[in-house]
């Protein structure tokens, strides 16, 4: 009986309604927690993964010694090397491909590589108008490396207390 | 609104009144509506056609100060009836080459009856009552004139018996209409909305306390 | 109007019906442009206030704060090609939206703003806001079937069912507000709430005011009985097939239409451009003006968009029991004691 009135007089009034309303009428005069991207960004990890580099030794000297782990361990299969041997009997990828279309930014390269040569950037404002620029070629990897250098040594530096 | 009443006193000089501009141009709207909408193939257009019949008859009506009956016509059969029947067109699809079919055989039938029709309106148009000495233009009503509030008075005065009767007359086929159409069928499964928001956490949920337990 | 129309006008031939023509024309545009201004503008406020209400910002990038966001809307819908889809019904396709915004904006024609600004004052002004609105359905259902999509009918269908069922409930309570002011002239029934915030009709009729603005809400097809838009179970509705212009004409429709039924609902229940301190009130601000039913308007507008922001989409059974087994019985019933009360109680005064 009392429930049944309670239930009439919350019915005629909207009670539950006005509730409801109530919560969104409250949030209309929150504080906006929207971040204005371009102009603003969230703080990034540095085990950000995005675009892939290919590193260098400070003297100059490409990382990549070409033991094709990274093409190995790619689960999605977006990575092609060739190797040959150098002049000084070293041996050097002669291509190192990376489809980025194919890449699912799993990091395991990364992972694999024991030069730390394959690293993956902070970058990740990058874009293509077709499929083929897409398609990373050796030297614009390891120009990516070569610009980016700076932010990928401290990444590394900063994760290397965690291994 | 100074300047309407000024071309209100103008109209008697010009050749065509702008009602009689707006009768003829409407009128012949309506009969061509009228006619597309028994000759146009589409049901679907058809119905469109008999919509666009009913709008212009309801402007003339306008013309004639009837503003009661023009407006109830747009909203009764524009705006319920014709909706209900585009339904049904609609879900139909009617083949309309099965309608036609036997068109030329029954054609001479048709047509004697139509003219016959036609010869009797014309005679009892142009007889005695409906003369245009009999049935002079009414004076033009004043500006506070109401079709409504005159409808009103006469409904719910003079016709009144009559009013309520057909009143009781269309809630007993409204009754009827749904006593048919309501099968019960108390053995379906259906949800009644109004349990279900009455349910409270109370009803469905169950706090047990309890300690806890030692695994081994 | 201003003088030197009406001394242009005196130059015309001798057509005295022509000149009422052209003058009733400037008045048609004067109503015209602000109204289309307000439904260009009404979307930007929704995703404003609904982004608002999710902690959100909204439009911010076209203009500052996003003022010129409805200018880029509408440069964009008028650019894209209009799709017409192969199998459809092409003049019905075209016409569709055409029947849904003529009666939109139609009825504004009989809205008095204020004592004296109303372009057409006729007695029976209630009962055309009626028929007008009631003709708004065809555009929905042309639209679904001329698509020859399935889902743009399923769409159609529902639409028209949910309009047709909740236009009684509307058309009832307006009924009662009709009782009350004994007129069934727009400019009267606000007249006859004159006198201030306890002389309008919301008090003693404050339950069909809600049946009234909750049927409008679903007449309009608005959040929460949206089921005719359904982008989760039929993909977008009726105007699945449309693609720019025809499209936006759509959008304009529901837009003029969320605004008509505010606009009603402030000259029905809320007193018009009555001021709610009373007509003695001889501050310029605070007496009676345009700038009331506008605030009045604007203000139940608020309420369409806060619905749509807090409320979740009805169930479509839910949504006809609403209409046939709660609302059309209540204000039948309102009908019948407030008839009661008004000729055989001494508590009729209440309702005047």
């Amino acid at each position: 009986m009392m429930k049944n009135a309670i239930y009439a007089i919350k019915s005629l009034f909207l009670i539950e309604l006005w509730k409801g309303l109530a919560v969104t009428g409250k949030h209309l005069f929150q504080r906006k927690i929207t971040v204005q991207y371009p102009e603003e960004k969230t703080p990034m990890s540095f085990r950000f993964r995005g675009l892939h580099a290919l590193r260098r030794y400070p003297n100059g000297e490409e990382r990549c010694i070409a033991c094709k782990l990274c093409e190995a361990v790619c689960p999605a299969l977006a990575i092609k090397i060739d190797s040959e041997a150098r002049e000084d009997g070293s041996r050097r990828t002669t291509r190192y491909d990376i489809d980025l279309t194919k890449c699912i930014y799993c990091g395991f390269c990364e992972e694999a590589c024991p030069v730390d040569a394959i690293v993956e950037t902070r970058e990740f404002e990058y874009f293509g108008e077709s499929q083929a620029d897409l398609y990373y070629t050796k030297d614009m990897l390891l120009a990516i490396g070569d610009r980016m250098e700076e932010s990928i040594a401290s990444d590394r530096k900063q994760d290397a207390a965690y291994r | 609104m100074q300047h309407t009443a000024k071309a209100g006193a103008h109209y008697g000089h010009t050749t065509m009144t702008f009602e009689q501009l707006a009768f003829y141009f409407l009128a012949s709207v309506a009969v061509i509506a009228a006619g597309l909408v028994i000759t146009v193939r589409n049901p679907v257009r058809a119905a469109m056609f008999l919509i666009l019949t009913f709008f212009t008859v309801a402007v003339i009506w306008l013309l004639l100060e009837a503003e009661f009956l023009a407006i109830v016509l747009v909203l009764v059969y524009v705006g319920a009836v014709m909706v209900l029947f585009l339904f049904v067109v609609m879900m139909l699809d009617i083949d309309t080459d099965q309608l036609r079919e036997g068109f030329a055989e029954y054609l001479p039938i048709g047509a004697t009856v139509a003219v016959i029709i036609l010869l009797q309106l014309a005679i009892i148009f142009s007889s005695g009552p409906f003369d245009l000495e009999q049935m002079p233009a009414p004076a033009a009503a004043a500006a506070d004139y109401g079709n409504t509030h005159q409808l009103g008075l006469l409904l719910y005065t003079y016709y009144v018996y009559p009013f309520e009767l057909a009143a009781v007359l269309l809630l007993l086929a409204m009754v009827a209409a749904i006593s048919l159409g309501l099968r019960g069928r108390s053995s379906s499964k259906r949800q009644d909305p109004a349990q279900q928001v009455r349910v409270r956490k109370q009803d469905r949920l169950r706090v047990v306390k309890m300690n806890a337990e030692k695994q081994d | 109007m201003p003088e030197w129309i009406l001394y242009l006008l005196d130059f015309l031939p001798e057509w005295d019906w022509l000149h009422v023509l052209l003058i009733a024309l400037i008045k048609v545009v004067a109503i015209f442009i602000p109204l289309v201004m307000a439904v260009a503008y009404l979307p930007y406020a929704e995703r404003k206030i609904i982004g608002y209400m999710q902690i959100r910002i909204g439009p911010n990038r076209v203009g500052p704060r996003g003022w010129l966001q409805p200018i880029a809307d509408a440069l964009k819908l008028i650019l894209k090609e209009i799709i017409v889809p192969t199998k459809s019904n092409k003049y019905l396709f075209i016409m569709a939206p055409l029947l849904a915004i003529g009666p939109a904006f139609a009825v504004w024609s009989v809205i008095p703003f204020t004592d004296t600004l109303v372009l057409a004052d006729i007695n029976a002004g209630l009962l055309l806001v009626l028929a007008m609105t009631s003709i708004g359905v065809y555009g929905i259902i042309i639209a679904g079937w001329a698509s020859n999509s399935k889902y743009a009918f399923l769409s159609s269908m529902r639409a028209a069912a949910q309009i047709v069922s909740y236009e009684l409930a509307m058309g009832f309570a307006l009924v009662t507000v009709l009782m009350a002011a004994g007129t069934l002239n727009l400019r009267e029934i606000v007249l006859a709430q004159s006198g201030g915030l306890t002389d309008w009709y919301l008090w003693p009729l404050f339950p069909m005011f809600m049946v009234y603005f909750i049927s409008g809400v679903a007449e309009t097809n608005r959040a929460p009985f949206d089921v005719a838009e359904g982008e989760s179970e039929i993909v977008g509705g009726f105007s699945i097939e449309y693609s720019g212009m025809t499209f936006a004409v759509f959008f304009l429709a529901e837009y003029a239409n969320m605004i008509l039924i505010a606009a009603l609902t402030s000259l029905m229940f809320l007193g018009g451009w009555m001021s709610p301190f009373g007509s003695a009130s001889d501050v310029m601000i605070l007496g009676d003006g345009i700038h009331w039913l506008l605030l009045k308007t604007s203000f139940m507008l608020f309420f369409f968009l806060w619905f749509r922001a807090t409320f979740p989409r009805y169930r479509y059974d839910q949504i006809m029991r609403l209409g046939w087994k709660v609302f059309i019985p209540l204000t039948i019933i309102w009908i019948v004691v407030m008839g009661v009360a008004m000729f055989l109680t001494p508590w009729g005064y209440l309702f005047h």
